[in-house]
């Protein structure tokens, strides 16, 4: 029993200075105060406990949305002696989670210099598609093709090098997920709950600073544009994932072959997408450059850099494709496109992409929570 | 020349800057601290209690004039000003609008608060958020700001206001708006205050600050010197008994140790020397700073048991925890034998009805000395845990004599160019004891009176000055 202590004490020691101490630090500072319980999810969350485990502290992380609010209303803000500065605290544990969580475990590192891993996979990637177009076209700038990208590429070569990738990915996140889901012990979903976690994720409820004013980006104001430049590169996305979706039926189940007419539905869809996806990246990689400082964690910057960029890369590169897709420069835009794309497919479970999903899963379990008996009973304040 | 020259950096001071800029008046504020610990005590607030007749916005049921004047009076034991306490309470109904205006926002009522929500409309994220908002407004109406910029002096001619010197820098003004807060901050001005006790202690030496480093009270000392009329004493204050561990400055709210009500307190004999039990915490909790400040050393420690762990609000720092009441008086440094003496008399002592801490409920001492009036539950089961608790200086209420056009006083004679508002003036509402939110009122209802006020006064100096020019 005393070695038992012995090894707790050190393990706690050991854990001193490690963002999981500093959260439980500050959060107990927080729950003493509470003045910010209207900005968003996380400080009601933390009303529910008054200990703040790993587990609770790696939920509190995910359901933080990094939105500022809390930082710059805190009156135990840096300079004050007690160094509250919640936000980062959060972005620090997120990217541990991200790294615990991530499977297989040892593909976790690549969170630590995500930049340089997203530039490396685009780059390979880009090469990949440039010599394989080379060999199979014998050359990069044959005549036009009249957008047949099938002409450069079998469909079925395509469809299983993406899927595969794809499929690993997804298998990579839902793994990750799982563990994450289990890690905080969750509960059981009701219909009821999933449907508000839905509601909260798809409207971004909690950029909106519990007023609907919006969160902070360079100082103590409030702005709305953080959410609306979300909003057009996840819609963006899902319009994009649209796209390609109804292009899968309209290939396999109605045997209609790409390309597509302008009109058609997966190239309205595409374009509106493509549209979203350079509108949005554009914007939140401005206010990223003008994010203030005390803001998130600075070492997570390439990584959220590197993954807009990386959308905006894919966005850009597709619509120039669809653009020229009748002309000799198709061959190379194809594999400079599908190039971004593979880049992306590769690196999901292990940037920036993934914290969607991780989100999404404490929003759940916020409204789990929320539904089941508070048993803390604090004096009448 | 600007008009209106508004000094201080607080919510009073900037209501005043924003109502004289709206009045058309040229605005310059001083604020002393640099701009992080801009706003003094007034960032660490979090409500504002707030007058209403039927449910309201953020504000539950209806909370009428009357019924606030009585908590007034209840809590300053008649130690106010009636008619300045009842323009405060009228203007409480009708500021929230203009706070929206200037970007303040209220929150919804929520979990730990749901007691308080029809007396008072809390701001989303608090004081510092409510500063933060009224600074953007101010800057962008156009009211000059300066930061770091303690004024050491003002210049009175004839109970007139005439300059302001920053050091060796002197600024010329048509009004001025006093609003720099109290002195709790000056620790000498305390000392002198609170004197020498029975034990040949100085109390004031081990008095915490829970709020601004900034509040010396260095103008508040020399209008009074001056001849400025004052109210209420210099030992009269919002203190709050606080976690001894707390930062000698900005501890805030959270170093408060709500514990009190649901244990005893004893001093460092170990001995109890209040009515734990008396009222609510939020009710109470000012006045137990007071009662620790009394006590030998300065000191006090809140004792509870373990049943009653989740029951209040979670303290900063850990408590003290022991399984056995000697072992924790150990922990604690007072008599082990005293404290469990103590806590067996006044065990014995309690007649356990119906517990609920959500009401005034029928669990009292009988035959004990001080009776503890409800929520007296026996202390006997472990872990047992102790608080050390200090005396935290929240605000002073020794403030300069104002009527209701805020107009300092000067034997009697009000200024016709100075105002007073906030922690400076407080007194005249709050002789003594507090309840939660009203420094803000009474800060936003002064303010905003003064800063009107001033720009009134500085157009008419305007057009005085102008009919001068005119017949010369």
């Amino acid at each position: 029993m005393q070695q038992l202590n012995a090894l707790v004490k050190e393990a706690n020691e050991l854990a001193i200075g490690t963002p999981e101490s500093e959260a439980d630090r500050m959060l107990q500072i927080c729950n003493a105060c509470r003045y910010c319980e209207g900005f968003c999810a996380v400080f009601p969350a933390m009303t529910r406990r008054i200990e703040f485990t790993p587990s609770v502290v790696n939920y509190l992380a995910n359901l933080c949305h990094n939105c500022g609010a809390c930082l710059h209303a805190c009156q135990y803000a840096p300079p004050h002696e007690f160094g509250v500065n919640i936000p980062r605290v959060m972005a620090q544990v997120r990217k541990d989670t991200y790294m615990t969580y991530a499977w297989p475990k040892s593909f976790g590192a690549l969170y630590k210099s995500n930049g340089v891993v997203v530039s490396v996979a685009v780059s390979l990637s880009i090469a990949f598609f440039l010599l394989l177009s080379a060999l199979l076209n014998g050359s990069l700038s044959s005549g036009p093709l009249d957008g047949n990208f099938y002409a450069v590429f079998s469909h079925n070569t395509l469809a299983l090098m993406f899927g595969a990738v794809f499929g690993f990915s997804i298998l990579a996140i839902a793994i990750g997920l799982i563990h994450f889901w289990r890690g905080i012990s969750a509960g059981v979903i009701s219909a009821s709950a999933a449907a508000e976690a839905t509601h909260d994720a798809l409207t971004l409820k909690y950029l909106g600073g519990g007023h609907g004013d919006g969160c902070n980006n360079e100082d103590d104001a409030f702005s709305l544009w953080r959410k609306r430049f979300h909003h057009f590169t996840f819609y963006g996305f899902m319009l994009c994932f649209a796209a390609t979706s109804v292009a899968t039926i309209y290939h396999y189940f109605l045997g209609l072959h790409a390309p597509y007419a302008l009109n058609s539905l997966p190239v309205i869809l595409g374009t509106l997408g493509g549209i979203g996806l350079l509108i949005g990246p554009a914007g939140l990689l401005y206010l990223n450059l003008h994010r203030n400082s005390e803001h998130g964690d600075a070492s997570q910057k390439s990584m959220d850099r590197a993954f807009i960029v990386l959308l905006f890369m894919i966005s850009i590169s597709g619509l120039l494709l669809l653009a020229y897709r009748d002309t000799s420069a198709m061959v190379a835009l194809l594999a400079v496109h599908l190039g971004f794309v593979m880049g992306f497919f590769l690196t999901m479970p292990y940037g920036k992409f993934a914290h969607g999903f991780y989100r999404v899963a404490a929003l759940l379990k916020n409204s789990i929570e929320k539904r089941q008996k508070n048993h803390l009973q604090f004096g009448a304040d | 020349m600007v008009d209106v020259l508004v000094i201080g950096g607080g919510n009073a001071a900037l209501c005043a800057a924003l109502m004289a800029k709206e009045a058309g008046a040229s605005v310059l504020l001083l604020e002393a601290a640099p701009k992080e610990w801009r706003g003094g005590n007034s960032s660490h607030t979090r409500n504002i209690r707030a007058m209403h007749d039927e449910p309201q916005d953020v504000m539950l049921e209806a909370y009428s004039e009357e019924e606030y004047w009585q908590d007034v009076l209840k809590v300053t034991s008649g130690i106010t000003d009636e008619f300045l306490a009842r323009l405060v309470i009228r203007a409480s109904s009708q500021c929230r609008d203009w706070m929206r205006h200037h970007g303040v926002r209220f929150q919804a009522p929520l979990s730990g608060t749901l007691n308080l929500s029809r007396t008072n409309a809390f701001f989303m994220g608090g004081g510092k958020a409510l500063v933060n908002a009224y600074y953007r407004s101010a800057e962008k109406l156009g009211v000059g700001i300066r930061y770091e910029s303690p004024v050491s002096s003002v210049e009175i001619q004839d109970g007139k206001f005439i300059a302001a010197y920053i050091g060796d820098e002197r600024i010329e003004a048509k009004t001025c708006v006093l609003a720099a807060g109290g002195f709790e901050s000056n620790r000498e001005w305390l000392k002198e205050a609170w004197g020498t006790n029975q034990y040949g202690e100085s109390p004031a030496d081990n008095f915490l600050i829970r709020g601004t480093r900034y509040n010396k009270g260095v103008l508040l000392k020399q209008l009074i010197s001056l001849g400025a009329d004052s109210v209420s004493d210099p030992t009269q204050a919002h203190m709050v008994a606080v976690d001894a561990r707390a930062p000698l400055y900005d501890g805030g709210i959270c170093t408060r140790i709500d514990a009190v009500s649901f244990g005893i307190v004893v001093n460092k004999n170990a001995q109890r020397f209040s009515d734990e039990g008396e009222d609510f915490w939020p009710k109470r909790y000012a006045f137990w700073g007071r009662l620790v400040a009394q006590q030998p050393g300065q000191i006090g420690y809140s004792i509870i048991d373990s049943k009653v762990l989740g029951r209040f609000m979670p303290p900063v720092f850990p408590g003290e925890k022991a399984d056995t009441l000697a072992e924790l008086a150990i922990k604690l440094g007072i008599d082990p034998k005293a404290l469990q003496e103590t806590v067996k008399t006044y065990n014995a002592a309690c007649r356990v009805g119906t517990f609920d801490h959500t009401i005034l409920d029928d669990c009292h001492t009988e035959g004990l000395e001080p009776a503890k009036t409800h929520w007296a539950l026996p202390i006997d089961t472990g872990p047992f845990y102790g608080y050390t608790v200090r005396p935290g200086v929240t605000f002073t209420y020794l403030g300069l004599k104002t009527d209701e056009t805020a107009a300092v006083h000067f034997n009697g004679v009000s200024s016709a160019n100075l105002f007073v508002a906030g922690e400076m003036m407080a007194g005249n509402v709050l002789g003594k004891g507090y309840a939660a939110g009203i420094g803000m009122a009474i800060g936003t209802a002064f303010g905003r009176i003064a800063g009107t006020q001033a720009a009134k006064a500085a157009q008419i100096l305007n057009q005085s000055q102008g009919a001068e020019h005119a017949t010369a």
